[in-house]
């Protein structure tokens, strides 16, 4: 995995809590046999029209969405499912970075997994975030802090092991493969 | 010592090596479930790096989601949605082909949902870690194993090392006092228990189901319970194992036999929270008070009881819920027109399920202009059925009898609700579009989705069953 150390984009804001994984990337484009390609159907039902078209009130249509790769997300984002195909298709669509107050378990190890920085802030700030969509951020992996344009700062919640990954760029298949004589010991013992 | 709660006893036995603060538990998996949607790129990974299946014997594979539920056509193909669908599922063929992986194809007398077949052939035991790239495996946890989905890339890290690393989850107990009235189903309890914590009340948690209502269900109800933990936001559900656990693994296929099977029963008699053991938190719920129960918004935790009414939206986003199904605040859902219902999935497409919705069409026609779709969840169900004579039940009340599969659970396969119409569905998930695009999900149980199809309207099943009760 490629290391994920800072990140420096603008925001785009959904504020709809409990966004599932059946909205991020709906079931019938799960049958695919690669990673590749989902971005094009990221929150397909709510960016296009039912005659194909895109709609252009949806956030992610509008110009001002173009190069953005931060998501501020309301709370709960990416409940549901356990499709990896949610964080794929973010990260395909040019997402870089997922922000809530609270993210669901198995979509931010997900995402995680595959660089893309699933972070949770405090609900002040989230409500600061939510409030101000288009804003400048600046995300620091190493010293878990996101700075304000006005040089602001706050930080946010990772787990240590996941920042560790993402900031050295340590593939986590190949961590399990180092514990080897551990788990060939765990097997011996219990059969 | 403080004493240990049945995920401490189950995550100790399998921690391979312990969590740190800046490392979290290697978990040693006992059974890894694998299908043909969130694995391809799995096994991609394995075959880039050039890796091996590290414990065939504890993987089993099966395909339920993009396979269709009509039978195959004349010259032997199954009628697949799209040619990608197909292509999903030779690509799992050749995958379990190539790494020695044992797979019940669509042509295997034990194939069916996953989390169905898990617990039908007995390879679900207490005491496991179980697996899938799949959120609803924590279905498994009603056997009291610690059962939980992850996504594709550790669906590769346990192909190649039978090992995950986690971060132990808090636990939460859910005691549910009291009993069940007549007429209220498992399905009824887990929508009320979801509207009760709400749907990230149980975020980083385990769940443990305990308590005299928990104890009376049967091993299928206790499954639809731990099937909908995720529903919550849970990690996973689970319930300690007790005689009825044993009673329904004894003689399984897959099960230990003879002096095995004492042997692991001992074991088994020691899986249940210690008395003095700690619950991060404790919730407590009155079973007597639960009464049919409806989802009426667009996530699980949107429930209201069929005798109350839909409540006010506290927000625009409850609004806009309220909106996409195409109901008003304070009217109550029983008499809403019905277009399709749906009966299966792993939730409720078990042969209990399928006799609760059976019961209730006994002798009556589904409604003119709704359309019922009947998939039982398993090759084995579908047997066990018409063994029954169920099928002819669903099939003389103008139902579809289908082959197993998830169906119109997700909708991959090509059965789905078409945009607007409003589906009753004994599944799990009522996301907007999760049953095709625009298609508006109403959640309940298997006696719930027969009477709305015989009435054509939301209806309360009690005056159905208790009606057949007395008849
Ligand atoms: S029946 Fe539905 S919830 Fe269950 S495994 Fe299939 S798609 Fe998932």
């Amino acid at each position: 995995m490629k290391p994920v150390r800072h990140l420096h984009s603008r925001t785009i804001v959904l504020a709809h809590e409990n966004i599932d994984t059946d909205r991020i990337i709906p079931a019938r484009f799960l049958t695919t046999t690669t990673r590749e390609g989902l971005g094009r159907h990221a929150f397909q039902d709510w960016r296009y029209r039912s005659d194909g078209s895109p709609d252009p009130g949806f956030v992610l249509n509008r110009p001002e969405a173009a190069g953005a790769a931060i998501l501020v997300a309301g709370r709960n984002f990416g409940c549901g499912s356990s499709r990896e195909h949610a964080p794929w298709a973010l990260l395909d669509a040019g997402i870089r970075a997922v922000i809530s107050s609270e993210i669901a378990d198995i979509f931010r190890s997900n995402a995680l997994k595959n660089g893309l920085l699933a972070i949770t802030v405090a609900e002040a700030e989230h409500r600061f975030l939510l409030r101000h969509p288009g804003l400048e951020l600046r995300i620091d992996v190493a010293a878990g802090e996101i700075t304000l344009p006005d040089g602001g700062r706050f930080g946010f919640a990772l787990d240590a092991f996941a920042r560790h990954c993402l900031v050295e760029g340590i593939d986590q298949l190949g961590f399990l493969l180092r514990q080897e004589q551990a788990i060939q010991r765990h097997e011996e013992m219990h059969g | 010592m403080a004493g240990r709660t049945l995920l401490d006893k189950i995550w100790d036995a399998h921690a391979v090596a312990p969590e740190t603060a800046a490392t979290p538990a290697v978990l040693y998996v006992d059974l890894h479930l694998v299908h043909e949607v969130t694995s391809p790129q799995a096994f991609a990974e394995l075959r880039a790096r050039g890796l091996a299946v590290r414990r065939p014997a504890r993987t089993l594979a099966t395909m339920d989601h993009s396979t269709p539920t009509l039978p195959a056509g004349a010259d032997g193909t199954p009628p697949f949605v799209t040619p990608e669908a197909a292509e999903q599922v030779r690509t799992l063929r050749a995958n379990c082909r190539e790494f020695g992986i044992e797979l019940l194809d669509l042509d295997s007398a034990q194939r069916g949902i996953v989390h169905v077949i898990g617990p039908e052939l007995g390879a679900t035991r207490p005491g496991m870690t179980i697996v899938c790239g799949d959120s609803h495996t924590s279905t498994h946890g009603a056997f009291g194993a610690l059962a939980f989905g992850i996504g594709t890339s550790e669906v590769g890290h346990v192909l190649a090392t039978q090992c995950l690393l986690q971060r132990k989850p808090r636990a939460m107990a859910i005691e549910v006092r009291g009993r069940l009235r007549p007429g209220v189903d498992a399905k009824d309890l887990v929508l009320h228990i979801i509207g009760r914590i709400g749907v990230d009340g149980g975020t980083g948690c385990v769940i443990e189901y305990r308590g005299e209502a928990i104890r009376a269900l049967s091993m299928e109800q206790r499954m639809t319970v731990c099937n909908m933990s995720i529903e919550a936001g849970a990690r996973a559900g689970m319930i300690a194992p007790d005689e009825a656990t044993y009673a329904w693994l004894r003689g399984r296929a897959r099960a230990p036999q003879g002096e095995a099977w004492t042997r692991t029963l001992a074991h088994w008699k020691t899986l249940y929270s210690d008395r003095d053991a700690r619950f991060d938190r404790v919730v407590e719920i009155d079973a007597a008070a639960v009464r049919p129960t409806l989802s009426y918004g667009t996530h699980p935790g949107m429930v209201v009881d069929i005798d109350s009414g839909v409540p006010q939206a506290g927000n625009a986003l409850q609004q806009r819920a309220l909106d996409y199904m195409g109901l008003r605040a304070g009217s109550r859902l029983a008499g809403t027109p019905v277009d399709v219902v749906f009966v299966g999935s792993c939730t409720n497409g078990r042969l209990s399920d399928l006799r609760a919705a059976a019961a209730v069409l006994r002798g009556r026609q589904v409604a003119k202009g709704v359309r019922m779709l009947v998939v039982p969840g398993s090759a084995a169900v579908k047997r066990d059925a018409e063994r029954e004579g169920l099928d002819a039940v669903f099939r003389a009340a103008g139902a579809e009898w289908r082959e197993p599969g998830c169906s119109m659970c997700i909708a991959m396969n090509g059965d789905r609700v078409a945009p607007g119409q409003l589906a009753v569905s004994t599944s799990n998930r009522n996301f907007e579009g999760r049953q095709g695009p625009g298609a508006r999900t109403v959640l309940a149980s298997p006696a719930s989705a027969a009477a709305a199809a015989v009435a054509g309207r939301i209806a309360d099943p009690r005056d159905y069953v208790v009606a057949e009760a007395v008849a």
